[in-house]
């Protein structure tokens, strides 16, 4: 049963990150990194991490890919793209021998190394439920490192409205980290 | 019925997750798009956190889901600034592709 659902759930995985790099319509790109999300929560619940799945759907699935679709969609962006045209000539068998090489090379360490490790850590008590021991972990043991995030999260999320906001309409504050680069200034595009 | 019998091991997941990478990787390499190229970013992520997963029940190491947590975190900041950046970039030059956006070349 098991086997049943890893290979399901495989199967989404992989179906999902090819459909990510050959189709030609970002929204679909997007539909297809959905398709892989879910498999990967699905794996997550197989091994026993309840919480990160859960987490992996409300999070990746349902922000950050929806954040995806409204740049697609506010931006115009849907174009479909040709992946006929390649502007430079060798980027293509250089990208198969990157992938090739890397499958074989991380591949090759896993069946190499097998499962000879013994258990280092025995973090892991058998009658709690996962919920508790990553709260144990995570506001615990790393209760500093969780603080940082809170940080980074706000730094991103001011940096972005810096980023993001049309530069000369009310605020006293210009900033526009974008248009003072040569090649994609103001001027440029009108 | 063989599956029924067949436990997927720790080496099956460490496998998939090395799979996804690599068409990750392949994927930001050939694609233009810097929305897809962000998507193909997004996969690599993933493949990791599975790693992750996979190791932490083996070793029965409950940081390992810890440290996917974090990776949470840091990818949807990640996306957050990314985004900002493609907007940013894109009303400034509508329908720009990785390629034009090259004024760091040296």
């Amino acid at each position: 049963m098991e086997a049943f659902v890893f290979i399901v759930a495989a199967a989404m995985v992989l179906a999902g990150a090819i459909g990510v790099v050959v189709r030609r319509h970002p929204v679909h790109c997007a539909l297809s990194l959905i398709l892989t999300l879910f498999g990967v929560a699905v794996l997550f619940i197989a091994q026993d991490a309840q919480f990160l799945a859960v987490v992996q759907v409300i999070v990746y699935a349902g922000a950050i890919v929806v954040l995806f679709l409204f740049v697609i969609m506010l931006l115009g962006v849907d174009k479909v793209e040709s992946l006929r045209i390649e502007p430079l000539k060798i980027q293509r068998p250089l990208a198969a021998v990157v992938g090739v090489g890397l499958l074989v090379l991380t591949g090759g360490a896993v069946l190499r190394s097998g499962t000879k490790t013994a258990p280092v850590v025995d973090s892991v008590v058998k009658d709690q439920p996962n919920v508790n021991q990553l709260a144990r972990s995570i506001f615990g043991v790393n209760v500093f490192a969780f603080e940082l995030t809170s940080v980074l999260l706000v730094v991103a999320v001011v940096g972005t409205m810096l980023l993001t906001r049309r530069p000369g309409r009310g605020g006293s504050v210009r900033v526009s980290t974008v248009s003072a680069v040569p090649g994609v200034s103001d001027g440029d595009s009108r | 019925m063989i599956l029924a019998r067949m436990q997927p091991t720790t080496t099956w997941y460490l496998l998939l997750a090395a799979a996804v990478f690599a068409i990750g990787a392949v994927g930001l390499l050939v694609r233009r798009n810097p929305l897809v190229m962000f998507m193909c970013v997004e996969l690599m992520l993933n493949a990791v956190n599975l790693t992750f997963v996979a190791l932490a029940r083996r070793l029965n190491d409950i940081n390992g889901q810890t440290v996917v947590f974090f990776v949470l975190v840091v990818a949807a900041a990640e996306v957050v600034v990314g985004l900002g950046i493609v907007v940013a970039i894109l009303r400034r030059k509508p329908g720009a592709t990785a390629d034009d956006i090259a004024m760091l070349k040296g």
